[in-house]
């Protein structure tokens, strides 16, 4: 379960450009037709704006499924529905009536200010659907791994070449004694003397202990300090959660998840409901979504199963788009596990010290598998401490203590160990 | 040099025995059977792993199993599905409720975290007040041991429909046929369940609704009905009080619910007035503990006694007898008649004609200390109806009983009459909380919610209403009383409907109902009807009084015990390891017996050299019931001829095997009476161990740990105090006589900046009630040890309340009358502190050597003053502790604290040892997750009372008071999250807040709090205070109304 490891970058890289080659021409290959690319565009941005919160081309929302309508459809009828179906429904046409009963009498919102071109960009939008993107060649080779040679690879190059010189000197050696050369006692030899020399030293052999005894000692200390040290760590979760498409892509708000970081000493794992909010509607991923995991990649197929995790979890019927009652809590894995002697608050690092997220969780925005980015060892905590500067932020409680403390330590602004963020009680209790 | 001397080991190396011939040779006499444990040898031989290999996989799994150690475990955190919207993780939230649990009556606050309520206090704005038991009853809720979890007919497991069927079905067919079906509860005080009740019977009119209390108050609503006309208790206002007479009523303690809170406030001495208190009474009590006169006398003599004060007040002439104490009660009548309006009386003689001369005595002075206008409705049971409803049930003419959270078959006297009974009955439902003996007896046994997750009402006194809200969702498969009888009545509607209907009718009056839920309280305006007052034949009182008293050489006062009541919550690990604020025992009862009856009977308590003390066992017979082997602890102050036991203790059903101890005295309390004559007692053979908390008894002379001072000395403005009552310590310095605490060795710290927390303690007004000590134990996760941890000195409490008894110092050099009391000595040397008194007296006028001095000052006196103070750790500003710690564990916070770090600790305990105060405790073992301490941490709903934010300690570390530095912290942290400065007063620990009394006060000395002012009054002084340590927990001196009015 416990997994430390890094993903390679060098793979992650070489996996990621082979992945968009392949998107790449399979998006040529399915953009054959002729596509009036203004219209779609403009059909699009009506459809996002008045549409898309209740109905997908695809799939079934809170109204149905909408790709392809105009084959199911004419066009005047279409446009007396969108304008005002009330009024269609009222005039006690079939369809429209039959429409509204399926989907459990909920009314449509009317839109009497569209004109015919709008409507029928929008039909149009629904019936050619999305243009995949069209890429751009520089963006290609710029994926290109050229620098991508290891450091490793370096290694193995420097000590092939140191071989190859030693063979290339014993080649000739031998050569120029073959040659009929005198007998030199060659490197070896010389070699050998000299540890004659070295095993009979005895101020080598007590050097050579103690030097032996402190890097030993060296190394067991940095082993047991790393002991209970999971920097790194990167648990499995139960849903394959991409905090790079949330908080990275989507540009959502860390506090919109974590919402009690800034109340509470817990930054809080969001319930599902909070989940719903977006879900609701985002059943499922863009065709192209790719989450690259630890081992393996996720594609569209895979992305979307996770959601219905989360609709498993919610009890929410994507089909019948209701809550069954039927719920199931998602029993995540938790990444940062801080000893239970040790007390943390969240609000007082985010919402009284400011602190970024980021500072001590590292770039989340950009994991697509979240792990324990800093140490989480007492000396990172106090590092930090004496480096940051209180920040005041016209903050009425620090007011008197802080142009006190900063009298008796002569300096500006205090640091939160001048404050007393040290003391063993502060965190310990 | 070579000697020839030959030496012997023994004789019968002398002698050339064979045996020491055999020894020599053989280290071992018989052969070690190495075969056993080696196997033969064959095998050995046979065997691939040589001892080697052995070794080697030894060492080789030792490392695997260290190595894998070394990986954290996967731990799970588990969101909710959709989260309540008035719940942050991680933030508690704090909801007003009431507690009523047919003893203990309580407005109070509790704090949940996460849905858990884990923390009870008292809810200030309804003027509330807790007690030990308020504060613990949120751990009775998580009892999974004690509480019923399931509706189950003659012990098998039945549902709540089925159960409803069946006994609907009976419920109509006994109404059909008219038979008496009687419903018995607890007093629930509780007006929309009245309501519910009286639907119940409506629609059952063969129902009787009975109520039971444990512990009686019968004899004063028949009293207080019988003058004023109304079933109720007559309410009093001590905190205008001039002068109190109590008559053997524990006002502090149990009597009639308990009036501390207003006791208090009439004792502060800063304002220059205090009541001046007088007891009357057989047992220590802590109101005896806590008067500023204490006469000691034997129950029957408190009758008489009482009398004679009417007589003495009213110049009446009842028929009475005389008494030891009538001098003081004709000086105590004077005394109340100066005092006039301001004066009262109490007796806690649970008699209608001792509770009527009471009421006279108080009418005859006028007094308006007592309220019988706003009387209070939290003892309600009818002895009589009770006594009726056992003989009926045995004579077979009720055919059906529904108990609602009563236990009679533990808790009358005629308990097995009462068995008897309901065997012969036809329909039986206990409907309780608890897996009790009741509900064991009864054919139906339903399972109720704890008032936690309750819903309900009561209305305490006319006009101040309570709700009770649920704080969690019910952890079993509960349904509350008034649903049930609701459900039975045939009515759809829940219990929640009704109750809020019934509110916006009858009580809110047009205020919100919200409102009302979130203050927890309200108060309706009730308009004061001038009393119809029958006239009460007092005469006729006293001569039944008088006849009804049959004094006896021994006699007994049953009381209820400050930690278990009346036993309700036994199964209560905190209740039981709260020790007894006067006996200082944990984990028992015990009968009470006075130094001269325990040298009369021979009864001891010898200190072990464990320091712990034993104690004989009593066999007591009461009326021709015996109770054998009850332990006996002699009582300083105890009137002789006078034996004590506390009520509430020995049960057993349903009960954690520790839990089941002490003796059951519910035998011995016929007629719900407090009081029995007749007893005999007889030693018996063996030792009981006791388990107390503290095992010295008086202070010995050193009057550096507590102060006292009289009411006069501290009004008398021109006493400097510290020369006199409130003398520092003082040395020399540079000639001139100088502080001690002005003199450092050190460079002292700038202490100025920033939060500096004191706890200023007054021990004038801390009564000693121990509400303190269990929300200690709540808020810091301190771990219960068990009875035999107590006994050798291993518990945890964090704050223990020490009690003193003034000592006894025999005068054995002088004639009586020759030699001068200490009174005069004082007198003659006004130059002498307060402090030093009684040691110098004994020095210079007693003659007594130094070793003889501290000898004699270690005994109690016969009749002693008690004084109470809190301790716990003193959070030195030169701390001891701090030095010899070798590995800096513990060290001192700017804040003033001094910070304890666990897990930094490696356990050497050089910092207990050099503390003076004795407050660091050390985990000797694992308490959390142990079987061998199967308390509340060892269970998964036990640890939900656990606080989250404090560590529970392992094995191994130190632990000692925090001063609630988690709390310090949020609320400075709520402070700056807000962007504002800490208000006046905002600080508080759990102590503080949960003294409901303002004993205890806690704040920032570098700010305007209360406690700046405190920690430099005049009363103000620390502990042992010649050390140097500068503690930061400051008291005040106590004070004693010594001036007789």
């Amino acid at each position: 379960m416990k997994s430390v490891k890094h993903h390679s970058k060098l793979t992650q890289r070489l996996l990621q450009s082979f992945v968009f080659l392949l998107v790449l021409s399979l998006s040529f290959s399915a953009h054959s037709q002729d596509v009036d690319e203004a219209r779609q565009k403009e059909g699009k941005k009506l459809f996002k704006s008045l549409c898309a919160s209740c109905h997908k081309l695809n799939k079934k929302l809170v109204g149905p499924a909408l790709g392809g309508v105009e084959e199911k459809r004419t066009n005047e009828w279409l446009k007396a529905w969108i304008r005002d179906n009330a009024a269609l429904r009222a005039s006690g046409d079939k369809d429209a009536i039959a429409i509204y009963e399926e989907y459990k009498q909920s009314n449509m919102t009317a839109f009497p200010q569209l004109n015919d071109k709008q409507i029928d960009d929008i039909l149009y939008y629904t019936t050619v659907g999305e243009i995949g993107k069209v890429a751009d060649p520089n963006q290609t080779l710029s994926t290109t791994p050229k620098d991508a040679a290891p450091k490793w690879l370096i290694y193995i190059l420097a000590a092939a070449i140191v071989v190859a010189f030693l063979i290339i000197g014993s080649l000739l050696k031998t050569i120029s004694e073959l040659k009929g050369a005198p007998k030199t006692p060659g490197l070896m030899g010389q070699a050998s003397e000299l540890w004659q020399g070295i095993k009979q030293n005895t101020f080598l052999h007590v050097l050579t202990v103690i030097f032996g005894a402190l890097i030993a000692a060296y190394v067991l200390f940095g082993t047991l300090f790393k002991v209970g040290v999971d920097e790194g760590y990167q648990p499995i979760q139960p849903i394959a959660f991409s905090h790079k498409i949330h908080a990275g892509d989507n540009k959502i708000d860390c506090q919109y998840c974590h919402s009690a970081a800034k109340h509470s000493k817990h930054s809080g794992i969001p319930s599902v409901n909070v989940c719903m909010n977006c879900h609701k509607n985002i059943s499922e991923v863009a065709d192209d979504t790719k989450v690259v995991m630890d081992d393996h990649t996720l594609t569209k197929k895979d992305l979307d199963k996770e959601i219905a995790k989360i609709y498993e979890a919610a009890g929410w019927d994507a089909e019948k788009l209701e809550y069954t009652g039927n719920t199931k809590p998602v029993k995540w894995v938790r990444v940062h596990n801080l000893p239970d002697f040790a007390y943390f608050n969240h609000s007082q690092h985010v919402t009284v010290g400011g602190i970024k997220c980021q500072k001590c969780h590292g770039p989340v925005e950009e994991m697509e598998e979240v792990y324990q980015y800093s140490p989480l060892t007492m000396g990172w905590c106090i590092d930090c401490h004496k480096e940051t500067k209180v920040d005041l932020k016209g903050n009425e409680y620090y007011a008197k203590i802080h142009e006190e403390l900063a009298k008796k330590y002569g300096v500006d602004q205090v640091t939160i160990a001048q404050l007393g963020g040290k003391e063993c009680g502060k965190c310990h209790y | 040099m070579a000697s020839n001397k030959k030496y012997w080991q023994s004789v019968e190396e002398l002698k050339g025995s064979s045996i020491v011939e055999t020894l020599r040779n053989n280290e071992f006499v018989e052969e070690i059977p190495t075969d056993e444990f080696l196997g033969d040898k064959e095998t050995l031989e046979g065997s691939s792993t040589s001892r080697r290999d052995f070794l080697k996989y030894v060492g080789f799994t030792t490392a695997a199993a260290s190595l894998a150690a070394c990986e954290g475990p996967v731990r799970k955190s588990i969101p909710y599905v959709v989260q309540p919207n008035d719940i942050v993780v991680g933030v508690a939230d704090w909801y007003a409720t009431t507690m009523a649990n047919g003893f203990d009556f309580a407005n109070v606050l509790v704090k949940t975290r996460e849905g858990r309520p884990i923390q009870i206090m008292p809810n200030k704005e309804a003027n509330g007040e807790t007690n030990a038991r308020v504060q613990a009853s949120v751990l009775s809720l998580y009892d999974d041991k004690l509480r019923l979890k399931e509706p189950t007919k003659g012990g098998a497991v039945v549902t709540w429909a089925d159960a409803d069927k069946e006994i609907i079905a009976k419920l109509e067919q006994l109404s059909t046929a008219n038979e008496s079906v009687v419903l018995l509860t607890g007093t629930l005080a509780s007006p929309s369940t009245e309501k519910v009740i009286a639907d119940f019977v409506a629609k059952y009119p063969n129902v009787k609704h009975v109520t039971y209390d444990a512990i009686s108050e019968s004899g004063t609503l028949d009293a207080f009905e019988a003058m004023y006309g109304k079933r109720a208790l007559p309410n009093y206002n001590f905190g205008n009080a001039e002068v109190i007479a109590s008559v053997g009523a524990d006002f502090l303690g149990d009597w009639q619910g308990g009036f501390e809170k207003s006791y208090s406030e009439g004792r502060q001495a800063n304002s220059g007035k205090m009541s001046y208190h007088v007891q009357l009474e057989s047992n220590m009590s802590l109101t005896g503990a806590n008067a500023d006169k204490r006469v000691v006398v034997k129950p029957s003599d408190q009758v008489f006694a009482l009398i004679n004060l009417y007589n003495a007040v009213t110049g009446g002439n009842l028929p009475s007898k005389e008494t030891p104490a009538d001098a003081q009660v004709k000086k105590l009548a004077q005394d109340l008649k100066k005092a006039g309006s301001k004066g009262v009386v109490v007796t806690g003689l649970n008699d209608k004609n001792a509770q009527l001369i009471a009421l006279a005595i108080n009418k005859a002075l006028n007094s308006e200390i007592i309220d019988v206008a706003n009387p209070v409705y939290t003892r309600q049971g009818n002895d009589s109806e009770v006594a009726q409803l056992v003989v009926d049930m045995k004579a077979g003419k009720v055919a059906g009983l529904v108990t609602y959270n009563v236990n009679p078959v533990y808790s009358l006297a005629n308990a097995a009459d009462f068995a008897e009974g309901v065997k012969k009955l036809k329909l039986s439902v206990a409907l309780s909380t608890q897996n009790d003996d009741t509900s064991a007896a009864t054919q139906y046994a339903l399972p109720a919610p704890h008032f936690l997750e309750s819903w309900g009402d009561v209305m305490v006194e006319e006009g101040k209403y309570g709700l009770v809200q649920p704080t969690i969702q019910p952890l079993f498969n509960t349904r509350q009383l008034q649903d049930v009888l609701l459900k039975w009545s045939g009515s759809t509607v829940n219990y929640y409907d009704t109750l809020k209907e019934f509110w916006s009718t009858n009580v809110l009056g047009g205020s919100s109902w919200n409102q009302a839920l979130h203050d927890g309280f309200f108060t309706k305006e009730v308009v004061v009807e001038e009393k119809l007052m029958n006239e009460v034949d007092v005469n006729a009182a006293a001569a039944a009084l008088v006849s009804a008293t049959k004094a006896s050489q021994y006699e007994l006062n049953l009381f209820s015990s400050t930690a278990l009541g009346d036993g309700k919550q036994a199964n209560n690990p905190w209740l039981q390891e709260l020790p007894d604020p006067i006996t200082r025992a944990s984990w028992d009862n015990y009968l009470t017996v006075s130094m001269a009856d325990a040298k009369e009977l021979g009864f001891e308590n010898p200190v072990k050299d464990n320091g712990a003390i034993d104690g004989n066992y009593a066999n007591v017979t009461v009326n021709g019931v015996t109770i054998n082997n009850i332990p006996v602890i002699i009582q300083p102050g105890q009137a002789k001829g006078s034996f004590g036991l506390a009520l509430g203790y020995g049960r057993k059903h349903g009960m954690k095997e520790e839990m089941q101890v002490g003796v059951n005295a519910y035998p011995f309390y016929k007629d719900g009476n407090n009081v029995q004559y007749n007893v005999t007692i007889e030693k018996a053979a063996g030792w009981h161990k006791f388990a107390c908390m503290q095992v010295q008894s008086t202070l010995a002379g050193r009057h550096d740990i507590l102060r006292e001072a009289s009411l006069k000395e501290v009004n008398d403005k021109s006493l400097d105090p510290k020369h006199t009552w409130n003398k520092p310590f003082m040395v020399s310095y540079d000639h001139q006589e100088t502080e001690g605490s002005k003199i450092d060795l050190w460079d002292d710290h700038d202490r100025t900046i920033g939060h500096h927390f004191n706890l200023s303690i007054d021990l004038t007004s801390c009564t000693g009630c121990g509400a303190c000590v269990i929300a200690c134990h709540a808020e810091n996760n301190v771990p219960v040890v068990g009875k035999d941890e107590v006994r050798v000195g291993r518990d945890m409490a964090w704050l223990r309340i020490d009690r003193y008894y003034s000592s006894r110092v025999e005068d054995k050099q002088h004639e009586e009358g020759v030699a001068m009391t200490m009174e005069q000595f004082k007198a003659e040397n006004p130059g002498i502190a307060n402090q030093d008194i009684e040691r110098k007296y004994t020095e210079k006028v007693l003659g007594l050597s130094k070793g003889d001095l501290f000898d004699a000052l270690e005994n109690p006196a016969e009749n002693p003053e008690v004084t109470f103070q809190p301790m716990m750790c003193q959070h030195c500003n030169h701390a001891p502790c701090e030095t010899v710690c070798p590995v800096a564990a513990t060290s001192h916070g700017r804040q003033g604290q001094n910070q304890m770090a666990y897990n930094r600790c490696v356990g050497t305990r050089y910092c207990a040892n050099n503390c003076p105060y004795r407050v660091r405790r050390f985990n000797w073992f694992n308490y959390a997750d142990n079987n061998e301490f199967d308390f509340n941490m060892n269970n998964e709903y036990g640890k939900m009372a656990l606080n989250p934010d404090v560590v529970v300690r392992s094995r191994g570390v130190m632990e000692k008071c925090s001063m609630c530095i988690q709390m310090t912290q949020a609320t400075i942290l709520k402070a700056k999250r807000e962007g504002r400065a800490v208000r006046k007063d905002e600080f508080h620990t759990a102590c503080s807040q949960a003294c409901s009394n303002g004993s205890m006060v806690f704040g920032d000395i570098n700010s305007e709090d209360t406690v700046a002012e405190l920690k430099e009054d005049k009363r103000a002084f620390y502990v042992l205070d010649y050390i140097g340590t500068k503690p930061n927990v400051v008291y005040q001196v106590k004070v004693k109304n010594t001036n007789e009015a």
